[in-house]
């Protein structure tokens, strides 16, 4: 018979060791996999995904770049989730936030002179962001409803505005692309330092970590909403207005989404499509989730992500296997990863089942 | 006594649960065929756990139990039936939209057809037999505390149960129906059953047991016969060491005596348009603690809500008085208000609610931190200002010796009285002039109850109106000064505690019962 209970609270390195185990575990059960499905050397493997995100200058600066907008995805993110408010409407808040930055960079760049077209699209792409959160948090405070579902389809909608504004868009007719955006004149485009064009996206999003940490541990707002998250009885209890709170969570939420649409129009794409944000606004989630809400903590996570993600790229070409391989070995580490979380929070008692007397 | 047939043997009972304190180290016990034994121990002693496992809820880390001299292995609640073992759990478990009879033969499976006209007259006989007042085709939902509480007895009864495990069945009930209860364990043990009731009440145990078995800190602390004990006996059993068991009721007379809330005409309905509170009135004043009593569920939630700001009354008005000074009054009016805005008006309200973790604190928040969600909107800064909080945190656990690794520990990993104290502590820091608490010794041992009776004397002696909610009678008679009597969300009466008696209350508790007084 097995018994399981709850641990009282294991040590920081003894719950290290637990997480490092479970990844070399999961790199043994990737590598046999490897083996038995497709004959390769897992060594090689391995190898060869480590190229894929660390390869050449190149890749490395653009893996940082996916680290910086899936990091800033999952940090818009947080503050929601720690009020329990779950929010899977971050893809189409970035969207909405990219279309009204490729809105600007396209109408215009010829009007007005391009310093105030970035005040414009630092202020309306948040802008955009958060209304499209304000949604679902102003129906979810007003009458209870699902929040969930509701920003899940919220972003079914932002994808079709994105979608209709194409066609009115398209660089050439019945191409079906805006192609990039101000190519010759590069208006709007976030500016490189030196000749690096990513290392201003990972600076600005390196700020807003800090500061989204700041405010979540140290902002009276912080603390409002972790006791909204833990309880809304003892917020009721304390005064906390719980529907304004709700609402303005989910603004900052919405915004950060929005500012992060920009990066990726501005900064990164120059162009804009409906797959722009390419599941971020989902796999944000993991990352937030992994990291336990903690704005430093999901450095590494997303991290830990963007690297698989750009591995299995790499491995699909430089063997030709499917890139569904790839994601199999992501499943089986995150699967290992996320399992571990139980033998931390939860300890195993082994005891053999009781004969019974007198049978 | 010695002739009695022994109906259950516990030996070496061992559980253990997360790694805390062991839930029962050892124990011992003996059930005997025909007798009422009363299982005595302080929240936490491991009552309750015991129990369980002997009605199969958890599977002992070690230990054996013999039922009628034959040793049983009992996994589930089922292999206990299978050996004549049922329990009533504190939270009963019925099904609220079937009929009484339907939840008693729910779950039998005995080859036969369902014959819903047999299993009635098997009901009834067991009525009959031992005095239950059920109607079988009555549906939970509309039943009362106390008649549910009697068809899970009756459903263990149908069942054929020969020990029959009672958890801390008079909590929710009044005296009158529990005596009731008595009178029906009386006649269970006259059919030759054994009745365990589980229950840290002294005078329950002297006035219904034969035996009592006394569980201290997870261990057997001894067991003796009820004709040869007192009170005072019992208590130093279940404590280990001697205490009073007196409440001190302080004289305080305050410099200058007034009203200090004053209710008028208040109606509360929740949200499904039910009235909770009938055209209630009163008064509480400076310098005593007025007990609110009555069954739960009587309006008492909701009379401290509106108080303290958190409800919207129907109708009626909650002032605060300020100041009196001859014929002139200052008042403000709090209906209206919310917690914030009572506080600015300078009116220190405090408010120790009956959820505690789940209303009062944070649970997996850290002490210091539950000190300031009090405190985190002082001042003008965007940012919170922890260093306050952390002293006073060290201060209370300093001051009302409260158990815990720290101030940086999560609440929730505290024990109950320990929580509690925490709550007090931080309610009163603020040096109240209103101080309302619901059920603030509710799951607290004799010790941990007196530090809370202290409190609230001392605040009383500082000149705070207390307002003080409870269930159990002899401790309100004892500690408060009034007492407000609440029925079906009106006002039965206002007694004096010092003359009042526990039948008068009791019956006020159910006045209006039955129809409109």
């Amino acid at each position: 018979m097995v018994h399981i209970s709850k641990r009282l609270r294991m040590p920081v390195a003894q719950a290290m060791a637990v997480r490092l185990g479970a990844i070399a575990l999961a790199l043994l059960v990737c590598g046999i996999i490897t083996t038995l499905t497709t004959g390769l050397n897992p060594l090689d493997v391995y190898a060869s995904m480590f190229d894929g995100a660390f390869g050449t200058e190149r890749k490395f600066w653009v893996m940082l770049k996916e680290v910086a907008v899936l990091l800033c995805v999952s940090l818009a993110l947080t503050p929601a989730f720690r009020m329990r408010f779950w929010n899977l409407g971050g893809e189409g808040q970035v969207l909405m936030g990219a279309l009204v930055t490729a809105a600007c960079m396209i109408n215009l760049a010829d009007l007005v002179p391009e310093g105030l077209l970035f005040v414009l699209m630092l202020v309306l792409a948040p802008v955009a962001g958060a209304l499209w959160a304000a949604i679902p948090a102003l129906f979810k405070a007003r009458w209870n409803t699902n929040e969930t579902l509701f920003t899940l389809m919220m972003n079914y909608v932002a994808t079709q505005l994105v979608a209709y504004s194409i066609i009115k868009w398209e660089s050439s007719k019945g191409s079906g692309k805006v192609g990039v955006i101000n190519q010759s004149s590069n208006v709007g485009w976030l500016p490189a330092i030196g000749d690096n064009k990513y290392l201003l996206i990972v600076l600005l999003v390196a700020l807003v970590c800090v500061a989204m940490y700041v405010y979540l541990a140290h902002s009276k707002h912080g603390f409002e909403i972790a006791v909204v998250g833990e309880s809304v009885d003892t917020a009721r209890y304390l005064g906390i207005k719980v529907n304004r709170v709700i609402v303005r969570t989910l603004l900052l939420s919405g915004a950060v989404c929005g500012f992060t649409g920009f990066l990726l129009v501005s900064g990164a794409d120059h162009t804009i499509t409906t797959t722009l944000a390419g599941g971020a606004g989902f796999t944000g989630v993991m990352v937030a989730w992994l990291a336990k809400f903690n704005p430093f903590a999901m450095i590494g996570s997303s991290f830990l992500l963007v690297f698989m993600e750009m591995g299995a790229d790499e491995i699909s070409t430089a063997f030709g296997l499917n890139h569904g391989f790839g994601d199999i070995l992501t499943g089986v580490i995150l699967f290992f990863i996320i399992g571990s979380e139980f033998f931390i929070n939860y300890k195993l008692n082994f005891q053999a089942k009781e004969v019974e007397a007198h049978v | 006594m010695a002739e009695k047939q022994l109906a259950v043997r516990m030996r070496g009972i061992t559980k253990d649960f997360a790694g805390k304190v062991l839930a029962n180290d050892n124990v011992d016990l003996d059930v005997y065929h025909g007798e009422i034994l009363a299982l005595l121990g302080e929240n936490g002693s491991g009552k309750t756990t015991l129990m369980n496992s002997l009605a199969g809820i958890y599977f002992p880390d070690s230990g054996t139990i013999e039922i009628d001299g034959e040793k049983v292995s009992i996994a589930s609640p089922k292999d206990a039936f299978d050996h004549g073992i049922g329990m009533v759990h504190q939270h009963f478990k019925l099904v609220n939209v079937f009929t009484a009879l339907e939840n008693i033969v729910l779950g039998i499976n005995d080859g036969g057809k369902y014959d819903l006209s047999a299993a009635a007259e098997k009901v009834r006989q067991i009525c009959d037999t031992y005095g239950f007042d059920v109607n079988p085709k009555q549906k939970v939902c509309d039943m009362s505390v106390s008649q549910k509480q009697t068809v899970e007895i009756v459903k263990l009864l149908y069942r054929g149960v020969d020990t029959l495990i009672l958890d801390e069945p008079t909590a929710v009930l009044t005296p009158q129906e529990a005596d009731r209860l008595f009178d029906v364990m009386r006649n269970m043990r006259a059919e030759g059953k054994s009745v365990i009731i589980i229950t840290h009440k002294l005078n329950e145990v002297l006035s219904i047991s034969d035996r009592v078995a006394v569980l201290r800190k997870g261990t057997f602390a001894g067991e003796v016969l009820t004709a040869e004990t007192n009170a005072q006996e019992l208590t130093d059993m279940m404590v280990g060491h001697s205490v009073s068991l007196n409440i001190d009721r302080p004289e305080s007379r305050p410099r200058h005596r007034m009203e200090r809330i004053r209710v008028k005409n208040l109606t509360v309905r929740d949200h499904e348009g039910v009235t909770k509170l009938d055209d209630v009135s009163f008064s509480t004043y400076n310098g005593e603690i007025l007990g609110i009593a009555g069954i739960s569920g009587s309006g008492q939630k909701e009379l401290l809500e509106s108080i303290a700001g958190l409800q919207r009354p129907e109708s009626g008005s909650v002032e605060y008085v300020v100041n009196t000074v001859g014929e002139l009054e200052e008042v403000e009016q709090l209906v209206g208000m919310d917690p914030v805005k009572i506080a600015e008006l300078g009116i220190v309200l405090s408010f120790v609610p009956e959820d505690r973790l789940g209303m009062g604190l944070v649970g997996n928040m850290d002490l210091a931190d539950n000190m300031m969600l009090r405190s985190y909107r002082n001042g003008t800064s965007p940012f919170v200002d922890r260093k306050a909080p952390r002293q006073l945190a060290e201060r209370v656990v300093d001051e009302l010796a409260v158990k815990t690794p720290g101030i940086d520990t999560a609440v929730s990993s505290l024990s109950g009285g320990n929580v509690q104290k925490i709550l007090v502590g931080r309610e009163i820091a603020s040096a109240p002039t209103v101080l309302l608490c619901a059920y603030v010794v509710r799951g607290l041992d004799v010790g941990s109850s007196h530090l809370i009776y202290d409190l609230l004397n001392r605040q009383k002696g500082n000149g705070a109106s207390v307002v003080f909610v409870g269930e159990d009678l002899d401790v309100l008679l004892e500690l408060c000064d009034r007492i407000l009597v609440l029925c079906g969300g009106k006002v039965s009466g206002i007694v004096d505690a010092r003359t009042a008696t526990k039948a008068q209350l009791g019956l006020m508790m159910t006045k209006m019962e039955g129809g409109e007084a």
